[in-house]
């Protein structure tokens, strides 16, 4: 009869959650110790998805790379692509046209809004508001829209190559794009109505999950979970990317870096996303899309059926490739989760001897513990949608 | 990035509170590399975090390269960042290949950068480089039981066994 009297309060329960659960945004296995309802220490296990993307890259040409490396994020692809033909760009000293530098920054903050939107659709979800997943992949769905009709592709586009982009935006894009841009702030003031004023939203995440600035930067972390720390660092404002520096838009940071501090940051940077397109789309200037460097870029195909030269330099891009000089680059961007670098060693063939991502996910994913540990199981929940996982890109 | 004249300050400094720790330089694409003794790359981490006036305090990111058929061959690359400066510098540890039944062993930089903890298993997962120190060096994204170091040069690409067998074994 002891037994049945025994205090069992303080009695530790190890339970498995995932690594197929809706809650955990992907293939992610967490194994939690639980005294009661409270999580006294979590450890992640990862590597579900990992399907050998780095080793693959290692024998394929530099331009057949790109589509292995869009599906790394499967959300964030053209960062990926960006971070990759970037560091191609700096081995080789390749100088992108202007109309590319303009192109590359929209498509680059509609996929951040893009990622953001499925971001907020699915911890919103995680939280019981389960309308705020339709509307976000509504707007969601018009961004695709933009992307199938600029690039052929919804997802995993191909569009960046080393050089410029593959193609110049066909008729009526700008159009469609400017009723985008006008039309977003509106749905986003939209969602903040919803949320913020929800008052078990606000419950379940003022004050939930707060990590330091310090230990985050010890931990690696970057993106808007440092910048909901109050911590003003990005990539756009202080590197010369892109045309970032032309551009006018703000940082958004938090205060005390909680759940709630870690939402309002990524919804404030749609607005400012949105911003950088508006501008963007105002000063696209006219021109080549691509450089005209045809060691590195395909010759337009109208050349190919009257210059010899065009067919050969087409003929030898598709069957080889183009060769770099031995060289090693580190490129880092910052992506909608943080710095998202990409290091790629060149041995002088036309295949890259190692391509390494230094993915955001991946090293975020450390301060899981200190966000969640001594907080309800619940509340880890609603800090692993916070902390914005993608599972492709953290096992690579 | 620091330019090739400040990249040649940093190494005369740490010369000279650190003799023999900085083989060499490089200054290649924009790109500060410090070439250091594996023994003592502990000690310039920590000098380029500490040292006033340096403050290399981010670890960006940590990777390894292998550069088969060169020898040394294998790379453990620490990319610093200095976030006042906007400034980065490569630290770059070559590693040889001990031969086929030992590892290549550096020390561990966790008590550093915590930052490291993953990236550094991920570098052993890869590659089998053992880092003395470090807490818990266990595979992160191969299987626990696996044979094998995958990114290394020398490891063939494919040839990957097929672990769910049951429709070889209901159809052949």
């Amino acid at each position: 009869m002891a037994e049945l009297t025994a205090d069992r309060t303080k009695e530790v329960m190890t339970v498995n959650i995932g690594p197929h659960h809706p809650a955990t945004h992907g293939v992610l296995r967490l194994i939690v110790d639980l005294e009661g309802e409270t999580v006294k220490e979590v450890t992640p296990v990862i590597g579900y998805v990992h399907t050998g993307i780095e080793k693959s890259c290692e024998d394929k040409s530099y331009w057949k790379v790109i589509p292995f490396i869009e599906r790394m994020d499967y959300v964030s692809y053209f960062f990926q692509m960006e971070a990759y033909c970037g560091a191609v760009e700096k081995l080789i000293g390749l100088e992108i046209p202007p109309r590319a530098k303009y192109l590359r920054t929209i498509f680059l903050e509609l996929n951040r809004i893009h990622s953001h939107l499925v971001w907020l659709g699915t911890t919103a979800l995680d939280l019981g508001a389960i309308s705020m997943l339709w509307y976000c992949f509504r707007e969601r769905d018009r961004i695709l829209d933009l992307f199938e009709m600029a690039t052929g592709q919804r997802m995993h586009t191909r569009y960046f190559q080393v050089g410029g982009v593959i193609e110049d935006i066909p008729l009526g894009f700008e159009k469609k794009l400017a009723e985008f841009v006008a039309e977003m702030p509106v749905r986003v003031g939209q969602y903040e109505a919803l949320l913020d004023n929800n008052e078990v939203f606000l419950q379940r995440t003022k004050g939930v999950g707060i990590v330091s600035r310090e230990r985050l930067l010890e931990l690696g972390v970057t993106g808007p979970l440092l910048r909901a720390a109050g911590e003003p660092w990005d990539l756009r404002k202080a590197v010369d990317h892109l045309v970032y520096p032309e551009m006018d838009f703000k940082i958004p940071v938090g205060t005390v870096g909680d759940n709630y501090d870690r939402y309002r940051v990524r919804v404030a940077e749609m607005v400012e996303s949105t911003r950088i397109v508006e501008q963007a789309l105002a000063a696209l200037p006219d021109g080549p899309h691509i450089s005209e460097d045809r060691k590195y870029v395909l010759p337009p195909r109208s050349e190919l059926s009257t210059s010899m030269e065009s067919l050969i330099h087409h003929f030898k891009l598709v069957t080889e490739g183009f060769r770099v000089e031995p060289g090693e680059v580190y490129n880092a961007i910052e992506g909608p989760r943080g710095e998202l670098g990409c290091y790629v060693l060149a041995d002088g063939s036309s295949k890259p001897a190692r391509v390494h991502f230094r993915d955001p996910s991946f090293i975020n994913l450390q301060a899981f513990r200190d966000m969640s540990v001594d907080t309800y199981v619940a509340d880890m929940i609603c800090s692993l949608g916070m902390l914005d996982p993608i599972l492709g890109g953290v096992d690579r | 990035m620091p330019d090739a004249p400040g990249l040649e300050l940093i190494r005369g400094e740490i010369e000279r509170d650190r003799p023999g720790s900085v083989l060499a330089t490089s200054f290649d694409r924009d790109q500060a590399a410090l070439l250091v003794d594996p023994e003592q790359v502990l000690a310039v981490l920590g000098w380029l975090r500490d040292e006033p006036g340096q403050g290399y305090r981010f670890l960006s990111s940590l990777h390894v390269a292998d550069y088969l058929p060169a020898e040394p061959r294998f790379g453990v690359h620490y990319e610093l960042l200095n976030r006042d400066r906007v400034e980065r510098i490569r630290v770059k540890a070559m590693l040889a290949d001990p031969g086929a039944e030992q590892l290549p062993e550096i020390d561990s930089c966790v008590g550093l950068f915590p930052t490291a903890d993953a990236q550094e298993r991920e570098a052993f997962d890869f590659f089998g480089i053992v880092f003395r120190g470090h807490p818990n060096l266990t595979r992160i994204l191969m299987p626990d039981d696996y044979v094998g170091w995958p990114q290394r040069r020398d490891f063939p690409l494919g040839g990957e066994p097929v672990t769910f067998t049951y429709n070889e074994r209901r159809y052949g």
